[in-house]
């Protein structure tokens, strides 16, 4: 199981600032939050950002996962 | 360790400051930028804006503009194909050009393609559009109160808490720990309310294009923007078109800064080209540049921080409202993510929300939503230092986050650059040079994210051993430059062997836009990796003509050579002897990069500026400043410290005098230089930049961006200097004569 850090409005939509889900990889994690929080699949559709270990990733779904990475969602990262 | 992570190693080109590319074409007027392409049979466009901030269209009537002769096509809303578009495409047409209401002053309604532009203009003038006026809002503030004009019935997405009008579109939250535990430990708790005002980027060259549209349903674009692939899959989709269809090339570039990374008017250049079927050349006027390209949001900001005698911070929190203008999308989220990001801080909490009014859709402008979160978090700082005669650069250091700190925004720091900034302060000349009367020095951090993303590279060897370079995002700070750099370096090889060019969207494989600091990290990332490719290949070349395999072959300084005494004895072979038995050992050679590049490193910056304030006037003079920031690896030092000294100056303009002013019925009364005043070489010093270098480990030469962070300190640097100097505490931007003239007579 990996620990989800949420940011706060997807911690009140989830019910907790963070959250359990099975995963090994950026887009398993994603499927799985999905599945598990429905309340997120909006924000899910929009876009997020996702810090593994201090790093941020926005779209590369085999990016491992191990159990005790620190996973982190973010608001997608725009910038000019 | 994975090559593309960095390794330390001495470099012969990277680092120097060769001449740049693009500098002889630029001087010299051969460069083409957005207005400088014509077509055969060119027709000129012109768009007719609403004079109204918020309105409902009932009629237009463009009769009378047809019947001109030499009018080709005139085009509303109603021209553009019904498609079922999610809605922030639905946005992005309806910012284009209006439907049912006109949402801002400057909002396109219609448009003509004429055989002249003094024709299209005057055609312009013969539509007639009828109006109903609709309140208007474009205070942030007033836009979130329940009787606010609401611009977009339910935008909110599900962030939002019920109460809130419905001009507030998403709300974002972040943080940790308790803060109001957090406050009881403090000595001193201070809590201000701030306001910044929307500012442009003031890019110099105004949007412009040409659109070609064939009666085949190809079409090709050339256009001045930060990401032409962007434009091409927006346009496409708006247009119902398919993206192979439609080939956008990017002119040179004149400025951007956040703002050339959305679309404008490009569909309607497309759309009066396809109703004409000739191509159809659109050059936005200043005036138009300033009332419907964005500017940055305008923000009013809520800050809290708590200090203890010795200037250990114990608690902050903010909230940060940000006007998106016309459209949802502001990056009030960002102000909540950025704010407090400098800082190691055990209870933290922040809150953004995004909010619409009556004003063109809000921009993205270098670093977007960090400033005003800098400026207001900086200065409740510095005033607690003042208030208990702390050093600030000592407080800040107390307080800064180092590799091991869990940020603001949640994610623990890998190995970062803010402390190096700051003790760079402390130990330069400017920190302890003295100051005259009314003078005043300020200081501020800054932090910004920067990032990676989609990235097409390839690096053709040519028949002679020179090297063609393509990548395919606009340069807009140096990118040819850099990438030739690392090509050659990576190569070993002459930087004057290798040429890069910005491909079109039909000759490279998709780029996403020049925006997050991302391209000298993600561009240079793929650069490298396609160098690498091209020489795997080349030495497989070289292992041809020996007879022995390629693993047994080197790449030393330009040349396969055997990679020890077993490998056999061979002279070395250049690049331009391998390139030259190409066809027969195989072909053309090339190495390339497709990727999305993740990993860049995020990135702060400590300014440092001394100001003189005028008691009487008011006026403010910008006596010195001095820029340190963390560059990972500067590429080409010239630009990183043309990055540093624009991100300073650009916030000078922001922090003293640039603001958007509107008068009673919402109209912007200073859509010009005249009248909008960005700072200009006589109102600046010399801006001293001091590059720091700590790698980011995510690229091979230690990358980080550097286009961004370097305007997020000046706006609080500015004002902690100018309050320092004035002896009263400015909490609203811009600092105008006016203002600080009131401000010191209060008291």
């Amino acid at each position: 199981m990996v620990a989800v850090r949420l940011w706060g409005s997807l911690a009140d939509l989830a019910g907790a600032p963070e959250v359990e889900v099975e995963a090994a990889t950026l887009g398993g994690l994603l499927t799985a939050l999905e599945r598990d929080y429905p309340a997120l699949k909006p924000q899910l559709d929009r876009g997020i950002s996702v810090s593994i270990d201090g790093r941020i990733y926005n779209d590369g779904w085999s990016t491992p996962i191990a159990e005790d990475s620190e996973v982190v969602l973010l608001n997608r990262l725009t910038g000019g | 360790m994975p090559k593309d992570e960095y390794q330390s190693r001495a470099f012969n080109i990277v680092g120097t400051r060769p001449i740049r590319p693009d500098g002889i074409d630029k001087v010299t007027g051969k460069a083409r930028y957005g207005a400088d392409m014509t077509a055969p049979g060119m027709l000129w466009g012109a768009i007719l804006r609403s004079p109204h901030a918020h309105a409902r269209i009932k009629s237009i009537d463009t009769s009378e503009a047809e019947a001109m002769k030499g009018v080709k096509a005139v085009i509303t809303r109603a021209d553009f194909p019904k498609l079922d578009l999610d809605p922030g495409m639905a946005d992005i047409l309806d910012n284009s050009m209006a439907g049912e209401k006109a949402l801002y002053d400057g909002h396109a309604v219609a448009a003509v393609a004429a055989s002249s532009k003094s024709l299209a203009y005057a055609a312009l003038d013969a539509i007639k559009v009828e109006y109903e006026v609709l309140p208007h809002v474009v205070d942030v503030d007033l836009a979130m109160k329940p009787d606010a004009p609401v611009i977009h019935a339910a935008r909110q997405d599900e962030t939002v808490p019920e109460g809130l009008s419905e001009n507030v579109t998403s709300r974002s939250q972040y943080g940790h720990g308790d803060p109001e535990e957090g406050f009881k430990k403090a000595d001193l708790v201070i809590e201000r309310h701030f306001t910044t005002a929307a500012t442009h980027q003031g890019y110099i060259e105004p949007n412009a294009c040409l659109a070609q549209m064939g009666a085949d349903g190809q079409g090709d674009l050339f256009v001045c923007t930060q990401g032409h692939y962007m434009v091409r899959d927006t346009c496409a989709e708006i247009l119902g078109l398919e993206a192979g269809k439609l080939r956008v090339t990017a002119s040179e570039i004149g400025g951007g800064f956040g703002g050339k990374t959305h679309i404008w008017m490009e569909p309607v250049a497309l759309m009066l080209s396809m109703k004409s079927g000739k191509p159809v050349k659109l050059v936005l006027t200043r005036d138009e540049v300033f009332r419907a390209t964005g500017p940055t949001s305008s923000s009013s900001t809520d800050i809290k921080i708590g200090m203890t005698k010795d200037g250990k911070i114990t608690a902050a929190t903010g909230t940060f409202r940000l006007q998106s203008g016309a459209y949802p999308g502001a990056t009030a989220f960002l102000s909540a993510m950025c704010g407090f990001a400098p800082y190691d801080l055990e209870h933290v909490r922040t809150e953004g929300l995004e909010v619409m009014t009556n004003r063109p859709k809000a921009a993205a402008y270098r670093a977007p939503g960090s400033p005003m979160a800098a400026y207001a978090v900086e200065s409740v700082i510095d005033e607690l230092c003042q208030k208990l005669d702390l050093d600030p650069l000592e407080t800040r250091l107390k307080n800064a986050a180092r590799e091991g700190t869990k940020s603001a925004y949640g994610p623990t720091y890998p190995a970062i650059g803010l402390e190096a900034t700051l003790k760079a302060a402390q130990e330069h000349p400017h920190w302890t040079a003295p100051l005259g009367e009314n003078q005043g020095r300020g200081v501020a951090c800054g932090f910004w994210f920067n990032f990676g993303g989609n990235t097409s590279v390839n690096l053709m060897v040519n028949p002679d051993g020179t090297v063609s370079l393509s990548e395919g995002n606009p340069d807009i700070g140096g990118s040819r430059a850099s990438m030739s750099m690392m090509a050659a370096e990576e190569l070993g090889i002459p930087l004057d062997q290798v040429r890069c060019v910005i491909s079109d969207t039909g000759s490279l494989g998709l780029n996403d836009v020049t925006d997050g600091s991302r391209v000298t990290f993600a561009v240079g990332l793929a650069t490298i990796k396609a160098a690498r490719h091209a020489i795997e290949i080349m030495k497989t070349r070289a292992a041809m003509k020996w007879g022995i395999e390629p693993e047994a072959v080197d790449w030393v300084d330009g040349a396969a050579v055997p990679a020890g005494p077993n490998a056999g004895k061979f002279p070395p072979m250049s690049i331009k002897e391998i390139a030259a038995i190409a066809a027969n050992t195989g072909g053309p050679i090339a190495g390339h990069c497709e990727a999305n590049a993740e990993g860049a490193g995020v990135s702060f910056a400590t300014h440092m500026v001394d100001t003189e304030v005028d008691p009487e006037t008011g006026a403010v003079k910008v006596l010195r400043y001095t820029v340190f920031q963390d560059a990972g690896k500067a590429i080409h030092p010239d630009y990183v410290e043309g990055q540093f000294q624009g991100g300073a100056a650009q916030g000078i303009g922001w922090a003293l005098n640039e603001e958007y002013i509107h008068d009673e019925d919402g109209r912007l009364l200073n859509a010009g230089f005249l009248d909008y005043r960005i700072p200009v070489a006589s109102d600046l010093p010399m801006i001293e930049p001091v590059i720091l270098e700590i790698p980011n480990p995510g690229h091979p030469y230690g990358v980080r961006g550097v286009g961004e962070t370097s305007i997020v300190p000046p706006l609080a640097a500015i004002a902690n200097s100018v309050s320092r100097g004035a002896g009263v505490r400015l909490t609203s931007l811009p600092m105008s004569p006016p203002k600080i003239r009131a401000a010191v007579k209060a008291g």
